[in-house]
């Protein structure tokens, strides 16, 4: 084998495997916390690299407006769920957080975007958008099921994934996208040339777990996720609302979705769809490491995009099916090392 | 003056099965209630629908507020706290953390205070405060699950069961910190297997058999009481352990 | 099940449907691509909603039986009738092999495994050359009888539909009986189920090749109606779909799958016909609103439409009580039973560092009760569970009737005589009394699957059906024995679980805190029971905390503490022990 191609192979696995790393993380954390397979994972990266391809532009991307609709929505099953017990507080925080902020975002948006905006302010603009969606959906789609079983949860993700997958051929239409660079800066180490866009991948994903283990691990909030995620009952009995858990949950795994959409969108042309592939395989990830641990599934990522980048020059009509059916022998091997555990369901 | 906790003709239903029938109970201040009864005769079911886990049909009302549009995050804040039969303590977090959990909705300031209390109620859990919760003896997870309960300064503890499974000696220390709680101000409903050490430390009792109330009244009248006796005591008095 | 002729009204109706004068052949290419979809839900009821496994997968399932008859007639000429067998048992061989690997999966890891190849396998379709790639495989004979092909969506009707009939009365008759209950006990762990000898990874297998034959027979047809088969209808999201349909329709129901395929087909064509009317030409709108219907479906009706709808029939179907004459013979006994019916010799248990037991030792002799007391914690219940096979001991060994079981399976160690009830119940709430009593006598009856759906089963079925009726009589709960067993007060369920170990037939019966929740009657009852069956030749091990219950009751006791033996002897000896007061019984009345 040609070092040179393998020492690019590896390279480019490890740039996408970066960013598996990222969803895997997202989907591992909500669905300890809320229990939902989060299929719509693929959309948040879709909807933050074409909404910053669009922004770059000079246009504005319909998800603000979505962002708008899906907050009035929330807005409304609020009211409705407080209707017995109205408090002046609590409905100004549910206009706040899903009227006002909404509109606040496409206010912005409106009066910033041109052709001219900066780089850093469009990614900003993004990334609320996409916030505010996964912090919409989760009050729409997922907390009236919070009571119900995986299986259900998990029909609805598919739900929320169709109907979004279907707004962003509306938004974004059926051609491809590409975003401009973070940063044009490059350098060559050897036989393999390290983009800035390269570095960015690997210093964002970075920078994310750092940030995460510093939020679970030292933040009341975090401690309070992971609590949420250990014992429901527990969380709730000293207080802690599995709907707010929820929330941030959802939030971080929108950001988390949209910073890989924008990290990636500069790499390759994104379509509409694309982002449902690219969040199945963070999703490969996420279940190689056992849903549970965030070391286990940043490396899974990594192997799964080396595997990937390999499949991808030597065999390249079945990448899919190899990545794919990675998952088989690892199942294998999880089936034969625990023996079935006894579980109570219903 | 009304109660602290007033309870007035509550049902609990799981589907079809009625599992609490038409059961009124008040706690006030500075007193311990203990619910007494056989296994699966409802006691269980009341504590966890008091606190909001479960549904129920009927009034529950705390510090003179009805309770029914609260939910259990709601009721955690206004005062009233569980410690479940199965502690349901977060136990890949070390016993710190559970601590500081427990006071997620007070206020800050009063954190310090709490942490103080309970580490001098129970030294026990300063000593092992680095140490996963999970990994913890049954006695002394009890205790953290109180502690945990205790950080949210409560004006109304329940517990459920706090003797189950453990050995008579740290039966003993529980049943002394739960007398204690009182001195401090805080009421107590104690739900029980082990009849006579809750009718020793209790104020008030209820006698439960099959959803119901049968008996209500002074603890020590109803550690008197022939029926209690015979159908509780007696075989406690052989079988469980006295403290 | 008796009532056929709701059965043979809708049958009627739908052969009828086509001979209408004037039916638009669009509503019978609706109907057909409803009878399609029925037939892979129907697996999915059974795989899903009974046996609790969620597979996305089927989708694949069916490019199997599909692809299979479309390589063989297109590029072999072989006989659509020749292919059928083919592509089932394609369909079936896949599921063979892909279920060993994911039935083992627990919790989430099945679905999720089943979405990964269910993935995987449609790009393995979308890829291969010999499957024609993306355009797929086109050209396929119509089926036909002798002359008459099969060609207008009006005829090929009737072969899908008596399909979907024919699965679903093979489905309902597989559900009622040994093999069905063993697998309605799936979902609900499999400690019990294996506890009265149910294969349980033998029984996880068996749906879910099931469920994959009636995907490959809906491929099949799908074939030989379109012509032609591509990957798409294979894909992940045709997957997702069926699973819905089994959602919405009622995912524990058999006609929920019809139902269920009957509202997502037409809510789609609505959808794909109406919408771009209302909202112009826009694309993807449908699967817009497709997706947030399917969420606010879920949000209004999570338990499905099929059992909404039954709860608001006026009538009930009857349930006919089992005839109890038939009866079973009894299980093969030694000629010559040694008196140690149980030797338990330094059993120990470690669960990491912490010693459950700790080398533990007692017999239990033939007609004897002997009592397992201590506090909480002390071992009693792991001892159980390591006489039963539900763990097995870190060292000593156990053996019933001179058999060593150190290693052995809980299967077979009920197939000894040993049988058991659980601390924490553990019956099959939307089963009847009758039904989880009946998997208490597994082991004695011998049906297997294709004779149940054949109902070939019936003398076998009445004569289980029969014993369990008879344990059910025995302990008293003869007027609950048509009612759900969730339905049932936690002590009369203790009670049920007694009947359930009774019908083993055992020579040991272990009760783990039967008398809990009962009162004071129904105590003495089950102690005059308990006293009946020992003099009629079992012997009882229980654990109890009602010392009154266990003092009056017991031959002999054994007390544990801190996974020790501490005391062992008849009850009067017991109660005047020092160490037992000391350790359990606190002070001495």
């Amino acid at each position: 084998m040609n070092t040179t191609i393998m020492l690019f192979l590896i390279q480019d696995g490890i740039t996408n495997g970066a960013i598996y790393a990222l969803l895997g993380l997202a989907l591992v954390l909500v669905f300890a916390v809320t229990r939902v397979i989060l299929i719509p994972q693929g959309e948040f990266v879709t909807y933050g690299a074409l909404s910053y391809a669009m922004l770059a532009t000079g246009n504005v991307p319909g998800t603000v407006w979505l962002a708008v609709a899906m907050g009035v929505v929330a807005c409304g099953l609020d009211l409705f769920a407080m209707r017995r017990a109205l408090h002046v507080k609590k409905i100004g925080r549910t206009v706040a957080i899903n009227i006002a902020l909404p509109l606040a975002i496409l206010a912005l948006t409106y009066s910033l975007a041109s052709a001219k905006t900066p780089i850093a302010v469009n990614l900003v603009l993004a990334l609320l958008i996409v916030a505010t969606i996964g912090l919409s959906l989760y009050r729409i789609a997922f907390q009236p099921l919070a009571h119900t079983s995986v299986l259900v949860l998990l029909i609805a993700s598919v739900g929320c994934h169709l109907a979004l997958q279907g707004l962003g051929l509306v938004f974004f239409g059926a051609e491809g996208l590409r975003g401009p660079a973070l940063s044009t800066a490059a350098f060559t180490v050897g036989p393999l040339r390290f983009t800035g866009q390269n570095i960015a991948v690997y210093g964002v994903t970075i920078a994310f777990m750092v940030a995460l283990w510093l939020f679970f691990g030292t933040t009341l909030m975090g401690k309070a996720l992971r609590a949420t995620a250990i014992n429901r009952l527990g969380a709730r009995l000293v207080g802690i609302r599995t709907t707010l858990s929820g929330q941030i949950a959802f939030l971080l795994a929108a950001v988390i979705g949209a910073i890989s959409g924008i990290l990636i969108v500069p790499i390759t042309t994104l379509y509409y769809d694309t982002g449902f592939l690219i969040g199945l395989k963070g999703f490969i990830a996420a279940i190689i490491g056992g849903l549970v641990s965030y070391p286990l599934t940043a490396v899974a990522a990594l192997i799964v995009g080396t595997v990937e980048a390999f499949s991808s020059f030597y065999a390249s009509n079945f990448k899919e099916v190899i990545v794919f059916f990675l998952i088989i022998p690892v199942l294998v091997l999880r089936s034969l090392a625990a023996p079935e555990v006894e579980e109570e369901k219903d | 003056m009304s109660a602290l906790l007033q309870v007035s003709d509550v049902h609990i239903a799981y589907g079809k099965v009625e599992a609490v029938r038409g059961v009124s109970l008040e706690v006030g201040d500075n007193e311990i209630v203990t619910i007494i009864g056989a296994n699966g005769a409802g006691k269980t079911t009341l504590l966890n629908a008091i606190m909001g886990v479960l549904p129920l049909k009927g009034l529950t009302a705390f510090a003179g507020a009805d309770m029914a549009l609260l939910d259990i995050e709601d009721r955690v804040a206004a005062g009233l706290s569980l410690v479940p039969e199965h502690r349901e303590l977060f136990a890949t977090m070390n016993v710190e953390d559970n601590l500081q959990l427990g006071a997620f909705r007070t206020a800050k300031a009063a954190v310090a205070q709490s942490f103080e209390r309970v580490y001098t109620l129970f030294p026990r859990l300063k000593e092992r405060r680095k140490q996963l919760a999970g990994t913890l003896s049954g006695g002394e997870q009890q205790m953290l699950a109180m502690g945990r309960a205790l950080m949210g300064a409560p004006r109304l503890l329940m517990l459920d069961e706090p003797s189950l499974g453990l050995a008579p000696i740290i039966v003993a220390d529980i049943f002394r910190t739960i007398g204690e709680l009182r001195a401090a101000g805080v009421s107590v409903l104690l739900v029980e297997q082990n009849a006579q050490a809750a009718l020793k430390i209790a104020d008030r009792a209820y006698v439960m058999e099959l959803g119901e109330f049968v008996l209500s009244g002074p603890a020590s009248e109803i550690a008197t009481n022939q029926r209690v006796a015979a159908s509780y005591l007696g075989f406690a008095r052989e079988g469980e352990s006295a403290i | 099940m008796t009532n056929r002729w709701p059965l043979l009204v809708f049958a009627l109706v739908m052969a009828v449907i086509p001979l209408i004068p004037g039916m638009p052949p669009f509503w019978i290419v609706l109907l057909d691509n409803i009878g399609l979809a029925a037939l892979v839900a129907m697996g999915l009821v059974l795989l899903t909603g009974v046996g609790g496994l969620t597979s996305f997968g089927q989708a694949a399932f069916c490019g199997f039986g599909a692809y299979t008859t479309a390589v063989l007639t297109v590029s072999y000429g072989f006989s659509p009738w020749v292919t059928l067998p083919l592509s089932l048992l394609v369909s079936g061989i896949a599921a063979v092999i892909l279920g060993i690997i994911t039935v083992r999966l627990s919790g989430h890891y099945l679905p999720l495994g089943t979405i990964a190849w269910g993935i995987g396998l449609y790009y393995l379709f979308s890829k291969l050359e010999f499957l024609g790639r993306n355009d797929g495989i086109s050209g396929i004979p119509p089926l036909s009888i002798g002359t008459f092909r099969m060609l207008d969506p009006g005829t090929i009707y009737y072969a899908i539909w008596l399909a979907v009939l024919i699965s679903a009365v093979l489905t309902m008759n597989l559900l009622d009986s040994r093999t069905g209950r063993a697998i309605r006990a799936l979902r609900r762990g499999h400690i019990a189920a294996e506890a009265f000898g149910v294969q349980t990874p033998r029984a996880k297998l068996l749906v879910f090749i099931y469920a994959a034959v009636l995907a490959g027979l809906s491929g099949w047809l799908y074939a030989h109606f379109q012509r032609a088969a591509t990957p798409t209808p294979f894909g992940a999201q045709a997957g997702i779909e069926y699973l819905f349909i089994a959602v919405v329709g009622g995912a524990g129901y058999v006609w929920g799958a019809v139902l269920g395929a009957g509202i997502v087909v037409i809510l789609k064509e609505i959808l794909q016909s109406y919408l771009p009317l209302i909202f112009g030409g826009q694309s993807q709108l449908e699967t817009i609103v497709f997706g947030m219907l399917l969420v606010v479906l879920l949000q209004l009706a999570p338990t499905g439409v099929w059992p909404w709808l039954m709860s608001r029939l006026p009538f009930r179907l009857s349930r006919k009580h089992p005839d109890t004459a038939p009866t079973l013979p009894a299980r093969e006994r030694l000629a010559t039973a040694p008196s140690v019916l149980l030797h338990i010799e330094k059993a120990r248990k470690q669960f990491g560092g912490v010693i459950a037991v700790n080398d533990v030792s007692f017999d239990v002799q033939a007609r004897e009760i002997v009592a397992l007391i201590g506090p909480n914690g002390a071992g009693k219940s792991t001892t159980f569970n390591l006489i039963t096979g539900v763990l097995t001991a870190t060292g000593g060994s156990i053996s019933v009737l001179d058999q060593n079981i150190d290693n052995a399976p809980p299967q077979e160690v009920v197939k000894l005589g040993v049988s058991r009830t659980f601390q924490h119940v553990k019956l099959v709430p939307d089963m009847t009394v009758l039904e989880n009593v009946a998997i208490g006598a597994h082991l004695r009856g011998s049906s297997g699957a294709v004779s149940s759906m054949l109902r070939l089963d019936r003398s076998d079925e009445a004569r289980l059906l029969a014993e369990a009726a008879r344990q059910i009589e025995r302990v008293g709960l003869g007027d609950q024995i048509d009612q759900l067993a969730g339905s049932l007060s936690l002590g009369q369920q203790r009670i049920v679980e007694i009947a359930r170990a009774l019908c083993a037939d055992p020579v040991l019966l272990l009760l783990d805190e039967p008398a809990a929740g009962l009162r004071h009657m129904e105590k003495q009852r089950l102690a005059a029971l308990l006293r009946q069956l020992r003099d009629g030749g079992m012997s009882v091990l229980l654990v109890e905390h009602d010392m009154g219950f266990v003092m009056d009751l017991a031959d002999r006791v054994v007390v544990l503490d801190f996974g020790t033996k501490i005391a062992e002897g008849v009850p009067d000896a017991i109660k005047s022990n020092p160490d037992v007061i000391k350790a359990y019984l606190g002070v001495s009345a």
